[in-house]
């Protein structure tokens, strides 16, 4: 006698996790190549000049409430979209067991890094 | 004229007396005209007619010769010696499939994921013949006609590592035939196809590695395909969670 | 009965070596991991602003060490590796018509590499 199964389909969560992804990559794509020249190359070179950077000019960046919320998107959003990436490349490397464990420690590496980088903010606010 | 002679191994493997497969060499006239089937072809007819290949139209449209060449997968009918002269080529069944026997692989796989899309036009309603043809114009045919070249050669998902690494992956050629369906507009199977689409093995298995659409024969773009699909997944999923059936 | 025995081939774990597109996947992928950890020096950054300007200038001061220096070259290359791969791949994504043909890709690609040259010199206006 012949069995029939009647499929069942499953939708995945990953729409919340790749549009944070294409978010966090967008931004990346256009911002961190000079980011990461000026804060990490130029300014500790001495490049551009003595004032770049200063503790004055970026607290009072930091605690304003514009300068607050540029600073949580260039630092929290573009970790959405790095995890996401070490998400999936782990599954490339070859580690195929415990899936959920590596998703719960990646995205939850990226919300608490959020959560922390949030939390300092409206601290100094 | 001297006579030049091309190297081509194949990877052999005989169900009936082989364990793995083995690499067996032969060497061949070269000829600047002759495409790697043809070469097939030589060999099976003058050297070893055990070797075991498909192939069929000859001309890059029956989908049937592909194998690796040199590692990338390719129509043997498309390649040609010249390309590979004076280095030796390699020839080896279609990567991330079984092998059945020498260049011949096990396709089971990939036929029940075509056939699992529904890859025909589901119609609204039935029409009746005196209600004359579907109409389409030449725009609406644009947004799908790229994604219907498709002739199921397996090119891609030989060149998929995400197929390779699970093959419960749906895969670039099954999901190009989705976008294919559900963008033309005499087709009302969207909903249908969107439950294999969302799914995990759906396009939400693909990391955009890319190379399917590089080794694609047929210029289908079937990475393109997917992204596209994965934009109407999401919205899809936007629209679940406001009204869940 | 039936002779077929088909053989299934094992995937080498390191695939991605074997072909150099699959190797530039992987070092698109990796690219990641450098900007995760830069992402995290700049949070530490703004955790030492929070208290007070000597922690502030010590961070800053500790970027100047070399190896500081050679991670963030190394992340300056591979953040704009990951931009050109972004900007080259992303065409896929737009689905718009323009008189019944599809948008030139070469036109959204050439429209992100002037938004990028603009974002690049604006973030050079703010800190400067």
């Amino acid at each position: 006698m012949a069995e029939t199964f009647e499929k069942v389909y499953k939708r995945s969560h990953e729409p919340i996790f790749w549009g944070l992804f294409g978010a966090g990559g967008m931004l990346t794509a256009f911002i961190s190549p000079a980011m990461i020249l000026i804060t990490g190359v130029l300014v500790p070179l001495g490049l551009l000049g003595h004032e770049t950077l200063s503790y004055e000019k970026v607290h009072v960046f930091a605690t304003s409430w514009y300068g607050a919320i540029v600073l949580f998107i260039l630092i929290a959003l573009p970790l959405w979209h790095t995890l996401h990436r070490i998400f999936h490349g782990l599954h490339d490397l070859g580690f195929h067991k415990g899936r959920d464990i590596q998703q719960v420690f990646c995205y939850g590496f990226a919300f608490a890094v959020s959560v922390f980088v949030g939390t300092i903010l409206l601290q100094m606010a | 004229m001297t006579d030049n002679i091309i190297e081509i191994g194949i990877l052999r493997y005989r169900p009936e007396e082989d364990d793995k497969p083995v690499m067996q060499t032969y060497e061949i006239p070269y000829n600047d005209e002759m495409s790697i089937l043809e070469a097939l072809h030589y060999i099976k007819d003058h050297l070893d007619s055990t070797v075991s290949f498909r192939w069929s139209c000859r001309m890059a449209i029956c989908g049937s010769c592909g194998m690796m060449v040199n590692g990338i997968p390719k129509l043997g009918c498309k390649v040609f010696l010249r390309d590979y002269y004076p280095k030796k080529v390699t020839l080896e069944p279609l990567a991330n499939f079984p092998i059945e026997r020498d260049l011949v692989v096990v396709m089971d796989d990939f036929i029940k994921k075509l056939e699992a899309i529904k890859p025909h036009i589901i119609s609204k309603k039935k029409k009746c013949l005196t209600e004359g043809t579907h109409k389409q114009t030449p725009a609406e045919m644009e947004k799908y006609q790229q994604f219907a070249m498709c002739i199921n050669c397996g090119l891609c998902y030989a060149a998929c590592p995400q197929y390779a690494l699970d093959k419960k992956f749906t895969g670039p050629a099954a999901l190009a035939l989705i976008a294919r369906y559900n963008r033309d507009n005499r087709d009302a199977g969207a909903a249908q196809r969107m439950e294999i689409v969302n799914q995990e093995e759906g396009v939400w298995g693909c990391t955009f590695v890319g190379y399917c659409s590089v080794v694609c024969p047929k210029d289908v773009d079937p990475a393109a395909a997917i992204q596209l699909l994965k934009i109407d997944s999401a919205k899809d999923y936007l629209i679940g969670m406001f009204k869940p059936d | 009965m039936s002779k077929r025995k088909p053989y299934i081939r094992d995937l080498p774990v390191d695939w991605w070596m074997k072909q150099l597109f699959y190797t530039k996947y992987m070092i698109r992928e990796g690219s990641s991991v450098l900007v995760t950890i830069y992402a995290l020096v700049l949070a530490w950054g703004l955790f030492r602003l929070s208290q007070g300007e000597v922690a502030f200038n010590a961070w800053l001061g500790s970027l100047q060490s070399p190896l500081a220096i050679i991670f963030h070259l190394c992340a300056f290359i591979l953040a704009l590796y990951h931009t050109i791969t972004w900007f080259s791949l992303s065409p896929k994504l737009v689905d718009i018509q323009v008189g019944g043909k599809g948008l030139d890709e070469r036109i959204i690609i050439a429209v992100e590499y002037i938004v990028f040259a603009i974002a690049t010199v604006i973030c050079f206006l703010v800190v400067i």
